[in-house]
């Protein structure tokens, strides 16, 4: 009905979040910069963001793809065929409730899944690096 | 079938943007993403639907096979599309500017 509206709104969130902290990691030079990791392979974390929105963005663009292709989605107002009438319409939360949250908290641990494994191989580029020092 | 399909391209696109890695001038990385997320969403939704109609899930009609396979090819394709436009707008390659200088 409308399950995509959830990541939808996160996707927003995420996007807005990774923009406002890009512009405080350029402003304060923490991060040098080199197409998104530094030189000690640390990936700023405004990159890791965009990875959640990215994910966020391209799934739910297919997934209202799906939606129009089985006319759930109308290019006129009210746009969604289950905002026409009230009944359909807590159906339609119920959905966004359940479903919609479901697929926006998957994608979610899935991102948080790929924070720990990108956090994992830049602590092991970090005690590489600091051996070869010695 | 829409996931499978899904599935099917994502991983193609993880492995074809493994071999490139750590450079990715095509952004085969957008692609792992689109379809990595819908994959994801639709994993989700089949879940919810296989709650809903149990053993009816894995037994569909031709009908809805057949419209379930079209739709996923469909949305591979809406994700390649993607991917150009994006790849043509951001020209990594800058085939575009040295095309425009000369």
């Amino acid at each position: 009905m409308a399950c995509f509206i959830v990541p939808v709104a996160e996707a927003v969130i995420s996007t807005v979040t990774a923009h406002i902290l890009e512009k405080k990691e350029k402003k304060s030079d923490r991060v040098q910069k080199v197409s998104g990791i530094d030189s000690s392979f640390k990936i700023c974390f405004s990159k890791k963001i965009k990875w959640l929105s990215k994910l966020l963005w391209g799934g739910s663009f297919l997934l209202a793809f799906e939606h129009l292709w089985h006319g759930e989605i109308k290019p006129f107002f009210p746009f969604l065929t289950a905002a026409k009438n009230s009944e359909s319409f807590s159906d339609m939360l119920y959905e966004m409730s359940t479903v919609g949250i479901g697929m926006a908290f998957t994608v979610t641990v899935a991102w948080i899944g790929m924070l720990i494994v990108s956090g994992i191989f830049e602590k092991h580029q970090k005690v590489q690096e600091m051996r070869e020092m010695i | 079938m829409t996931l499978l399909i899904t599935i099917i391209a994502a991983i193609i696109c993880t492995i074809i943007w493994y071999k490139t890695a750590p450079q990715d001038k095509m952004k085969i990385s957008v692609l792992c993403f689109i379809y990595w997320g819908a994959s994801l969403m639709w994993f989700v939704d089949a879940i919810f639907e296989y709650a809903e109609f149990r053993e009816k899930f894995f037994t569909p009609s031709l009908y809805e096979m057949v419209n379930d396979t079209f739709l996923g090819v469909s949305a591979v394709a809406l994700g390649l599309v993607v991917w150009i436009a994006k790849l043509l707008i951001t020209d990594p390659k800058h085939i575009f500017k040295r095309r425009f200088k000369q």
